[in-house]
């Protein structure tokens, strides 16, 4: 416990809700400011910029842009969620977004369907084809003990270079010179967009449902509670009967099809088309890294933390347009972002209080003096915690 | 005798290996001391981007590279920082550092894309036997020295090297930032002699192989360079078998082939497993 002029600082493993959210703005607003120093070395006065950013995505016809973004960062954040609080560090969203995409793809263009079962095949086909590009990084995980990190993100330049082979080779569309691009979907693959905005509702509401579900799933069903425990203590799992493949298998399948979903989302409710990977995904399954962090484990969480990463999102265009820098100055915040929320969580175990409120150590139940255990961000159960994944 | 086009792919493996050899010495290094730093993508992005634009400006290509060293250091401190000082999740903070880094020199280098540099290194030059060299002495600093039992026991039992009066943050400071100086020349060596220009994104992955080569050379120096010399060879054949098989199919080659050797050698590996504390932060006793 120490003084900080009127305030103690003290330990308290289990942090309150309002502390966490106090430290996770604290931490984005420090990794704007650091950001600032970008815009300095630009020549643009970082507080001209943030204006700019703020009266270009925060009015009425720019606001719905941020929720099209959203879209995809939830539908992937949600689904890594779900893997992370299995201890699984799914880093392959991307990759199993452009797979469903594919999956997608292939039902629009090839499948002889009648129209009114177009959209709910190429939903399910992306699911599946993302959920099966998870498939192999879990089994050799759990089998060989292989790290999931490396071979999720080697899972994400296969896909990446299986797109571009796709629309330059086999899927080459008619309509496309010199740019590389399949057909164009029949109209009634088009997901349907809510009124003037590029807002596709069944994509919004498939993330908002799936928010909810896996919130009932990790906190009411059997199987929850088997990815938590596995998530806290592998050894505990196994010896409780859980059988680690099964249930890791299960949550990738989840995370990976979430993503697959944000696939079908972006090219039936955007483009109309596969295009090249990096128009197909504007680094969505990345970005749902910090959605998921961010949300703290929370799949409901992640709604709002993915509009965030929305809106951060849609700076991207504001930057481009009125301050002529590159779009990619969303991936300085991003990785900024991320940066600080983990520098931050060495806060999380401590609060604040008054030091005149009461003595110290007083308080029923607690001792403030008593150091947390070293495992007690994990078995504090909200979420993607250290890792602890030693070994590979 | 060794026919033409042997001697030709070794050579140009070389070329191409040397920079996945440098970044993934460097990752060694950092993981042997228990920190993993996913971030070797960012940094070599950062050392590619520096070099270029300081090798354009000063007409050296050797101050050039040890700019990109500097680049990379200074990234890593980054990592370390919140890695050993904030006892944060390495994991995410590597990846946080490898987005950072693309983003950071994605926006810097816009207006540097498609200058010519002049007075380029070679494709093939002292900075390729170097990387043996290095590999050699890092090897022997490793396996032969005080420092490298103090290293290693530092990735092994952190508690053991904090009872003998090292510090084990200085320890970890010292292996990630050498991490980063080398995942920064490896940048470099792309932009200022393997293809002497400046592209956005021109690391292409090559920062997450280097990872994967650390990890079933089984963390040794040594085996490092097979490894390099390995993936050189793959990344040289997917460039040079596009006359029958599509570029995007080759391209996929070297992170498919990844998977695989990651997968066969990973029984074998069991005796040389990763270091025990690596992933874990060091919470010393007394605070």
């Amino acid at each position: 416990m120490r003084r900080l002029g009127p305030l103690l600082i003290e330990r308290d493993p289990v942090p309150s809700a309002s502390w966490v959210l106090l430290v996770s703005v604290g931490a984005v607003v420090a990794a704007l400011i650091a950001a600032a120093g970008v815009f300095w070395a630009f020549g643009i006065n970082p507080l001209t910029a943030y204006a700019a950013i703020l009266t270009g995505t925060l009015n009425t016809r720019a606001a719905p842009e941020i929720f099209r973004q959203a879209v995809p960062l939830l539908l992937c954040g949600v689904g890594l969620i779900v893997a992370f609080r299995a201890q699984f560090w799914n880093i392959g969203a991307e990759g199993q977004l452009l797979m469903g995409a594919v999956g997608a793809t292939a039902v629009a263009l090839f499948a002889p369907l009648p129209a009114p079962a177009l959209i709910p095949t190429m939903l399910a086909a992306g699911f599946l084809c993302g959920a099966l590009w998870g498939v192999l990084p879990a089994v050799l995980r759990l089998r060989l003990d292989v790290n999931e990190v490396i071979t999720t993100l080697m899972m994400n330049y296969i896909a990446l270079f299986f797109v571009g082979w796709l629309i330059h080779g086999p899927w080459k569309g008619q309509e496309s010179f010199g740019f590389a691009y399949t057909d164009t979907f029949p109209r009634a693959a088009w997901l349907p967009l809510i009124g003037g905005t590029r807002v596709n509702w069944i994509g919004l509401a498939l993330g908002v449902m799936l928010a909810g579900g896996l919130a009932f799933l990790l906190a009411r069903t059997r199987m929850g509670f088997e990815i938590r425990v596995l998530g806290q203590n592998a050894a505990a799992a196994r010896y409780a009967g859980i059988d680690p493949l099964r249930t890791a298998l299960g949550a990738m399948m989840i995370s990976a099809g979430a993503a697959g979903l944000a696939g079908v989302s972006e090219v039936a409710g955007i483009h109309h088309k596969l295009l090249a990977p990096d128009q197909v995904s504007l680094g969505y399954g990345y970005a749902g890294i910090i959605v998921a962090w961010l949300a703290r484990g929370s799949p409901l969480a992640a709604i709002l933390t993915a509009v965030f990463l929305g809106l951060i999102y849609s700076s991207g265009d504001v930057v481009k347009v009125s301050l002529q820098m590159p779009f990619r100055v969303t991936d300085i915040f991003n990785g900024l972002i991320l940066m600080f929320l983990i520098g931050s969580e060495r806060l999380l175990p401590y609060r604040l209080r008054w030091a005149a409120e009461r003595p110290a150590g007083s308080q029923a139940g607690r001792d403030p003096m008593v150091p947390p255990r070293p495992d007690t961000p994990a078995s504090r159960g909200d979420g993607p915690v250290r890792g602890q994944e030693g070994g590979r | 005798m060794i026919p033409d086009w042997l001697l030709t792919t070794l050579v140009r493996a070389f070329a191409v290996g040397t920079p996945l050899l440098w970044a993934a010495l460097g990752e060694i290094y950092a993981e042997r001391s228990g920190v993993v730093n996913l971030g070797v993508e960012g940094m070599m992005i950062l050392g590619a981007f520096f070099a270029f634009a300081v090798a354009h400006t000063t007409g050296e290509p050797v101050i050039g590279l040890l700019a990109a060293a500097a680049a990379g250091g200074v990234a890593a401190s980054l990592h370390a920082f919140v890695a050993v000082t904030l006892r944060g999740n390495q994991y995410v903070s590597g990846l946080a550092l490898a987005m950072l880094g693309l983003g950071l020199a994605g926006v810097l280098g816009r207006g540097w894309e498609g200058i010519p540099l002049e007075n380029a290194l070679p494709e093939i030059s002292p900075l390729n036997v170097m990387g043996l060299l290095l590999a050699a002495v890092l090897w022997f600093l490793l396996y032969h020295t005080r420092v490298g039992l103090i290293i290693r026991s530092t990735g092994e039992f952190p508690a053991a090297v904090n009872t003998v009066g090292t510090s084990v943050t200085l320890v970890r400071y010292a292996c990630v930032i050498l991490g980063g100086l080398l995942a920064g020349v490896a940048g470099g060596f792309l932009s200022v002699a393997y293809r002497p220009s400046w592209t956005e994104g021109m690391t292409g992955g090559m920062g997450w192989i280097a990872i994967a080569i650390a990890i079933f050379a089984g963390w040794d120096p040594l085996k490092a360079v097979w490894g390099a010399l390995l993936f050189g060879a793959l990344f040289f054949l997917s460039f040079r078998l596009q006359t029958w098989i599509a570029p995007e199919i080759l391209r996929m080659m070297p992170f498919a082939f990844t998977i695989l050797v990651l997968a066969a050698t990973a029984r074998s590996r069991h005796g040389q497993a990763a270091p025990d504390a690596l992933g874990i932060p060091y919470e010393s006793e007394q605070r």
